[in-house]
């Protein structure tokens, strides 16, 4: 999701109109801020991600002035802190108070209005399934919006694959200890070697159409059945 | 036969995700040659979001939601459409025990209205000593929790922009701030006023039921792109949610520990059936019980229809508090709510209204309409206010 946070526009809002006119001291301050190197705060329950990510927003010369575990307290933050751009998580469930947060005019001088164009759909559609939700200040240019929220995507896909292998790494090693202690089991009950239990458990594994810690798993719970008698 | 084997439908745990759990744990899809998994969610906007890019194919959505994002008026605009309502009601308004004292102290009558009149007192009396607002939850801007808190302030004079605070929270973490005084209050579905209640943290001092009686709330949301290519997996859905809208109407404790137990939602069943079983107690006088049968409808009274008058009531509330400009609204309700794909899906299986709309807030006991093929029975419609919407 991409809504911008606009500072002067107010093509809608929850039904408050903007306090103060615009001045053309806001116009230039506006055309100054194109030019200015935008400010990203991170909200992210994930301290690791959230490093990773500022590291790579930093490298690639942008300014993250804060990185929050959750959006407790953000309305606070938004208003001290100024960010042109705030990159959330999608599964953090303090996304809803951040929409609120954007509709209002009187808690953020600040309102929200829709950030949207077939390139920023194509965008959005991938930010979402990186699992990345952005809030942009309106009148930051397009591309500097896309580049940060790519940095984002990225980063977000690359600790994804990271989980995923340490996740299968843990899976293979508590396979590996479930095989070995059923070899334990076979080698104390049949008096076999530990080159045969494996044959053993290999071959009823084949025979039955199971996975080898499957049927490991199995005489481990038949063992422990039998010791209880 | 179903265009798609194989439905992923997000929802946010809450009593009225009942149906959805209990279609799915009883093989109603399945029968339907349908295999549906549930994705929890924990925000509105994310699973609004997931919907729109087609990470999921349908989800349980909040009515207003629903119709917000159709008109683009928060994130990005993508035609959304219902052709089934998940329920009525289910809704309260909880306060801390503070406010509670306060407002059962001033109020002069122990009624919605008394509770109303009594808060603006406690409002007044914090202005005039330079109190801080009271701060009022809701859980989305476009929902029904917001609009039903709104119009019941409204009703006591209390403008919901100027004199209090509303934001927004998760429902899961209501109670915990309510508990910690981050808020005063909230307007939040089941079973959230029930923990808050049980737990001694908060008081529910009015039903959704008594501010709009059988009002909209939940619905089955997805792209009007994604109706268009699986119109027969859509039917298959509707036919399962058909059967677990009547189950859970009759079969309130069965259901709930299917909820539970599946883990569907992190709460005991002792606490999510206590409304169902109309045992949640409340009120300005402490100790009515609210009636079952008025704080969650899943079948009866048409609950299911995705009346289109219920999405011009709605769509009048985002224009009455400026969300929304013009009148011109009947088309949008129309587009948003496809009664058409309802009928198609429900032709012989059970009677239907024969009009799309109809009046709301004017019934004040159960009523009938002509339907199809024998007339419906409809639950009764008032506003607190006396509000009225005649089509």
């Amino acid at each position: 999701m991409l809504l911008a946070l606009s500072r002067y526009e107010s093509i809608w809002s929850a039904g408050v109109q903007p306090e103060h006119e615009l001045s053309t001291a806001d116009l230039s301050q506006d055309t100054q801020s194109k030019d200015k190197v935008p400010r990203v705060m991170l909200v992210d329950d994930q301290p690791a991600r959230a490093a990773i990510l500022e590291r790579a927003l930093t490298d690639a010369g942008y300014l993250v002035i804060a990185r929050l575990p959750s959006a407790a307290g953000l309305l606070a933050q938004v208003g001290q802190l100024n960010p042109d751009v705030i990159i959330v998580d999608m599964d953090s469930p303090d996304r809803d108070t951040l929409e609120h947060m954007a509709l209002l005019q009187r808690d953020l001088p600040r309102p929200v209005v829709m950030f949207a164009g077939s390139e920023d759909e194509e965008t959005m559609a991938r930010a979402i399934h990186a699992g990345v939700s952005a809030y942009v200040v309106d009148g930051l240019q397009p591309s500097r919006v896309k580049a940060i929220v790519n940095v984002a995507i990225t980063r977000f896909r690359e600790y994804q694959a990271l989980r995923d292998e340490l996740e299968k790494t843990r899976c293979q090693l508590a396979d590996r200890r479930v095989i070995e202690k059923a070899k334990g089991v076979l080698m104390g009950r049949r008096q076999l070697t530990e080159e045969q239990a494996y044959q053993m458990l290999r071959r009823t594994a084949m025979d039955r159409g199971q996975r080898l810690v499957e049927v490991a798993k199995n005489l481990i719970t038949f063992s422990d059945l039998l010791e209880g008698q | 036969m179903p265009e798609k084997r194989h439905v992923r439908i997000g929802y946010v745990p809450l009593t009225d995700s009942l149906p959805l759990v209990v279609a799915r744990e009883l093989g109603f899809f399945s029968d339907e040659g349908i295999e549906v998994d549930l994705q929890r969610e924990t925000s509105w906007a994310t699973l609004r979001d997931r919907v729109m890019v087609g990470q999921l194919d349908c989800a349980q959505m909040l009515a207003p939601m629903l119709l917000s994002a159709s008109l683009g008026l928060c994130g990005i605009r993508k035609q959304m459409v219902t052709a089934w309502s998940l329920g009525l009601n289910g809704n309260a308004i909880t306060v801390s025990q503070n406010l509670f004292k306060g407002l059962a102290t001033l109020a002069d009558e122990h009624t919605p209205l008394g509770a109303v009149r009594a808060l603006k007192v406690v409002i007044e009396s914090r202005r005039r000593n330079a109190q801080p607002q009271l701060v009022l939850a809701i859980v989305f801007p476009f929902s029904c929790q917001a609009y039903l808190l709104r119009h019941w302030l409204s009703v006591g004079g209390i403008d919901p922009d100027k004199d209090v605070k509303i934001v927004v929270l998760p429902p899961s973490q209501m109670v915990e701030h309510l508990r910690l005084g981050n808020i005063d209050g909230c307007c939040v579905g089941e079973p959230w006023n029930s923990v808050a209640a049980l737990t001694g943290v908060g008081h529910c001092i009015v039903s959704g039921y008594e501010i709009w009686q059988n009002a909209p709330e939940k619905v089955l949301g997805m792209s009007a792109e994604w109706v268009a290519h699986h119109p027969q997996t859509l039917n298959g859905l509707l036919r399962a949610l058909h059967r677990a809208g009547r189950y859970v109407d009759e079969n309130r404790n069965e259901a709930v520990n299917m909820l539970t137990e599946g883990h569907y939602i992190e709460l005991p069943a002792e606490l999510v059936n206590v409304s169902l079983n109309g045992r949640l107690m409340g009120g300005l006088s402490g100790n009515k019980p609210f009636p079952a049968d008025h704080f969650h409808v899943f079948s009866r009274y048409q609950a299911n229809f995705p009346w289109r008058s219920h999405a011009a009531v709605l769509l009048g509330q985002m224009q009455r508090w400026g969300s929304l400009q013009g009148d011109n609204l009947g088309p949008i309700a129309a587009q948003c709510y496809r009664t058409d794909l309802y009928r198609s899906a429900m032709s012989g299986m059970t009677s239907m209204p024969v009009e799309d709309v109809k009046q709301e807030g004017v019934h004040p006991n159960p009523w009938s309409l002509p339907g199809n093929p024998e007339s419906v029975e409809m639950g009764s419609d008032l506003m607190i206010g006396g509000n009225i919407y005649l089509p």
